[in-house]
């Protein structure tokens, strides 16, 4: 891989592209590792099958879908070299305004009694909206008065999990229709998921917008130098990111059949956790959506394969912070090893 | 015999100087970066008590021998000598504690530090309680700066200070370590007259006090007036050390140029169009100012200057990088406002800048990804979407013609050579049909083969009609290339150039003034 290209004396002679082995290789390496890891150790010591059993695949996936909506959106922002810390709280906001337009008018304590029963995707569309525009005030703060994304974020994380609590007083929303619930019950947010994974990544790597997505995160003097609106598009990126936010949000409260102002805590350090395992460089100008399926998978995987294996929760969280940090070590290695003649 | 830094120091501290004829002394030295010589077999020597000028067109090696000696660089071969003793120096911490300090053009202080603290750093002096003793360090600085004659209050933070105290700051540390050679690289570049005079009574004392100080500058009268001894150096070789009541500016002149144009440039002479790029007045405050020029089709304009002349200002605000303060621009005969390079683009103009690796290469990623970014933004988009095919086959075609070494598209950028990555950027812009391009240095760091291609790729753009501007360092290339050269001094245009009249020493006489 590493051709020495100055002592390559041909100029490129074929017109026949060669394929590459796709970066995400290691990584689903790593994933298929863990799973059998689990295998091995489940015949061990529970004296049953991890992996073959459909109703956990199914679980395993079923509860990181969420975050995984989250990391598509993530993901973006970081192949810019920014950062999103915000879409957990964006996340309860978003759960909250949704699920108050989403009552039921069987429900007594109805947050606008007036407003009860309205089709399903008035309270899904609000919830896009809020999403879409948390993130455009992210968007625009970076761009236009040039704060680091880590500071713009952090104020959208903590200003958003206020308006989650100030909204009904820290009461939880609940009494949901049917219609709005559907979509968080059986394998939906897995599909919504991977819907979602599958139009970014069609349009990280075969759209302008997904070249100048690049461009930027590569080395964003000489993009603006080759006449990309550096503003314009962050926004448009974050935006994003505040848009799929707000999705998640929606399956959340949906999924829960009800809203309460501390959902989605921490959710947005899954999701870079998810990203960064997925091989996506926080340096900017690298990553894929493939990579974070698989990095949002592995997180998947780990938990549920603890839960499994009746590991203590505690031992839990020590054991993931640690696989994060490890992704990231080799992910440094290998930006390093690729970059050498 | 190689003596360690340790030995040395242990020698400086006992005070056993070794009496040498130099003070610091270089032979043979050799530096080579991927692709050019930047040093061969160059020597050179510094008295004690002396000041000693390094002349040379940008390019000569005077920063690269300056940074050998300052520890930055590693030659590649040679020796250095400090009092006679042949010394390796491994890094500019290794250099200080030999004795040798550099006062860089970019001043490295602290800027949210005291003046005392930015000083003593590393050095500072303590209580009894290991803490730092603050009412020592200001009395430490106190007495430095009056033995230096420099009057600032080493209490305020260094943000607070004017260059040119700065700058005294520096001198100041860089004496606090005793030592015996100071490198100044273009200090007066940032200071009015009185400020150097100050400048240049300092350093009258210190030579008085048996310091060597190696002195770099661009300013002719400037060597007249400080310096004792000057070195000079052209296309990384060492041509000669005189004293500078010996020789006259012509001299220096002649011996800073004075080579021939040896290599061949393909300069065809084509039909010039009209005018395509009228600047009235252009101002950027503080940078440039009242620049004035016209550019016509097919024509190349060169623009000459020293480094920091406001050459590569004048060609980002012509692009929309930093707009302008105050002036026109016109294209085509109409006033446009380019306020941001998407603007000049649109306007079909085109610019490969000065630093491939800061503002022109995506490193990280593929040639392809790299050639096409231009491009994207009108052409060879449906709906948004990218129409990979055709843009394949149109960057495969570039390449082929602008003869890219690499193995295919896919290759990062960064594994390719200073030429091809050029290559690679004038295919970036190339594709873009400009009308009007702005090359700055466009054959800096990169092989005699690559430099040819690129002027015949130059001379072909002209020829079609495009009008290009091209600011260069290299005499050969600006006189081998050029229509009409613009040379510019410190921020204004000195003087224009024609073809048949432009000489070597008439540009350096617009340049040097």
């Amino acid at each position: 891989m590493n051709t020495n290209a100055a002592e390559a004396t041909a100029p490129l002679a074929t017109r026949a592209r060669r394929r590459r082995v796709p970066p995400e290789l290691s990584i689903f390496l790593v994933l298929i590792g863990i799973a059998l890891i689990y295998e091995i150790l489940g015949w061990i010591f529970i004296g049953q099958s991890f992996l073959f059993n459909s109703q956990r695949l199914t679980i395993m996936i079923l509860q990181v879908s969420v975050i995984g909506i989250i990391a598509v959106g993530v993901t973006q922002v970081i192949i810019t070299g920014g950062i999103d810390l915000s879409s957990g709280s964006v996340v309860g906001m978003t759960a909250m305004i949704a699920a108050s337009f989403a009552q039921a008018s069987t429900w007594p304590r109805a947050l606008y009694p007036s407003l009860t029963d309205l089709p399903f995707f008035i309270p899904i569309g609000v919830g896009l909206l809020i999403g879409l525009a948390a993130g455009f005030i992210n968007g625009q703060l970076i761009a236009r008065t040039k704060i680091p994304p880590f500071i713009a974020t952090l104020g959208m994380m903590v200003s958003a999990r206020g308006i989650s609590k100030w909204y009904t007083k820290g009461q939880p929303v609940s009494g949901l229709t049917d219609q709005f619930n559907f979509i968080g019950t059986g394998i939906w947010p897995v599909i919504v998921f991977l819907v979602v994974a599958l139009i970014f990544h069609i349009a990280l790597r075969s759209t302008r917008y997904g070249k100048f997505t690049y461009a930027i995160g590569a080395n964003l003097q000489a993009a603006r130098v080759s006449g990309i609106n550096i503003e314009a598009h962050l926004i448009k990126v974050y935006a994003i990111a505040g848009l799929l936010a707000g999705l998640a949000g929606v399956v959340t409260a949906a999924r829960a059949q009800t809203a309460q102002a501390g959902m989605g805590v921490m959710y947005e350090l899954d999701a870079i956790a998810a990203t960064v395992i997925g091989g996506t460089s926080l340096t900017g100008g690298v990553g894929r959506i493939t990579g974070t399926v698989i990095g949002t998978i592995i997180l998947g995987v780990m938990t549920s394969g603890f839960t499994f294996l009746r590991v203590d929760a505690y031992y839990q969280e020590i054991v993931k912070g640690l696989i994060i940090v490890a992704a990231v070590v080799i992910d440094v290695y290998r930006q390093k090893k690729r970059a050498k003649h | 015999m190689v003596v360690s830094p340790s030995t040395m120091a242990a020698v400086r501290h006992s005070g056993a100087v070794p009496n040498a004829e130099y003070l610091l002394s270089a032979e043979g030295v050799r530096k080579e970066f991927p692709g050019v010589v930047a040093l061969d077999d160059v020597q050179f020597q510094l008295k004690r008590g002396t000041v000693h000028a390094l002349m040379g067109e940008n390019g000569a090696g005077k920063s690269t021998l300056m940074k050998i000696l300052a520890g930055i660089y590693i030659p590649d071969k040679g020796e250095v000598r400090l009092k006679g003793v042949e010394i390796q120096l491994k890094s500019p911490l290794d250099a200080l504690e030999n004795g040798i300090a550099m006062i860089h053009q970019e001043l490295n202080l602290m800027p949210y530090m005291t003046v005392a603290e930015n000083i003593w750093i590393r050095r500072e002096p303590k209580n009894r309680f290991g803490f730092v003793d603050h009412a020592a360090m200001f009395r430490q600085t106190d007495e430095l700066f009056q033995r230096l004659n420099i009057d600032i209050d080493p209490e305020i933070q260094v943000r607070e200070l004017s260059v040119a105290n700065r700058q005294m700051v520096e001198i100041a540390k860089a004496v606090s370590y005793n030592s015996d050679v100071l490198i100044m690289d273009e200090p007066t570049s940032a200071l009015t007259e009185r400020e150097v005079e100050h400048l240049f009574r300092i350093i009258r004392d210190l030579r008085a006090q048996g310091i060597g100080i190696v002195y770099i500058t661009h300013k002719m009268n400037e060597l007249f007036e400080i310096a004792d001894e000057f070195s000079v150096f052209r296309d990384g070789r060492y041509i000669g050390t005189h004293a500078s009541t010996d020789v006259t500016r012509d001299d220096i002149i002649r011996m800073m140029v004075g080579r021939e144009i040896t290599q061949m440039f393909p300069k065809e002479e084509v039909p010039i169009g009209d005018v395509v790029l009228s600047v009235k007045n252009l101002t950027l405050n503080n940078v440039f100012h009242d620049v004035s020029f016209d550019v016509r089709s097919g024509e190349i304009l060169g623009v000459a200057g020293l480094v920091g002349s406001g050459r590569s200002n004048v060609a980002e605000t012509l692009f929309g990088v930093t707009p302008a303060t105050s002036g026109t621009i016109e294209l085509f005969g109409k006033k446009t406002d380019i306020v941001s390079p998407t603007v000049a683009i649109q306007n079909r103009m085109a610019f490969l800048t000065e630093d491939r690796k800061d503002t022109g290469c995506l490193l990280i990623l593929s040639v392809l990804e790299n050639m096409q970014i231009a491009v994207l933004q009108d052409r060879f988009v449906k709906g948004g979407f990218v129409q990979e095919g055709s843009i394949e086959a149109t960057c495969e075609d570039m390449a082929k013609k602008l003869r890219v070494k690499t193995p295919n598209l896919d290759e990062r950028v960064e594994n390719l050579s200073g030429g091809n990555q050029q290559k690679v950027l004038i295919g970036r812009w190339l594709l873009t049909n400009p009308k009007i391009l702005i090359l700055d240095e466009p054959t800096r760091g990169i092989d005699v083969g690559a430099k040819a291609e690129i002027h015949r790729l130059v001379t072909e753009m002209a020829r079609s009609g495009v009008a290009v501007i091209m600011i260069s360092s290299e005499m050969p290339e600006v006189l081998g290339m050029s229509d009409r050269i613009m040379v510019m001094h410190e921020g204004r245009v000195t003087g224009f150039l024609n073809r048949d009249e432009a000489t070597q020493i008439k540009v350096m006489e617009l340049a040097a003034q």
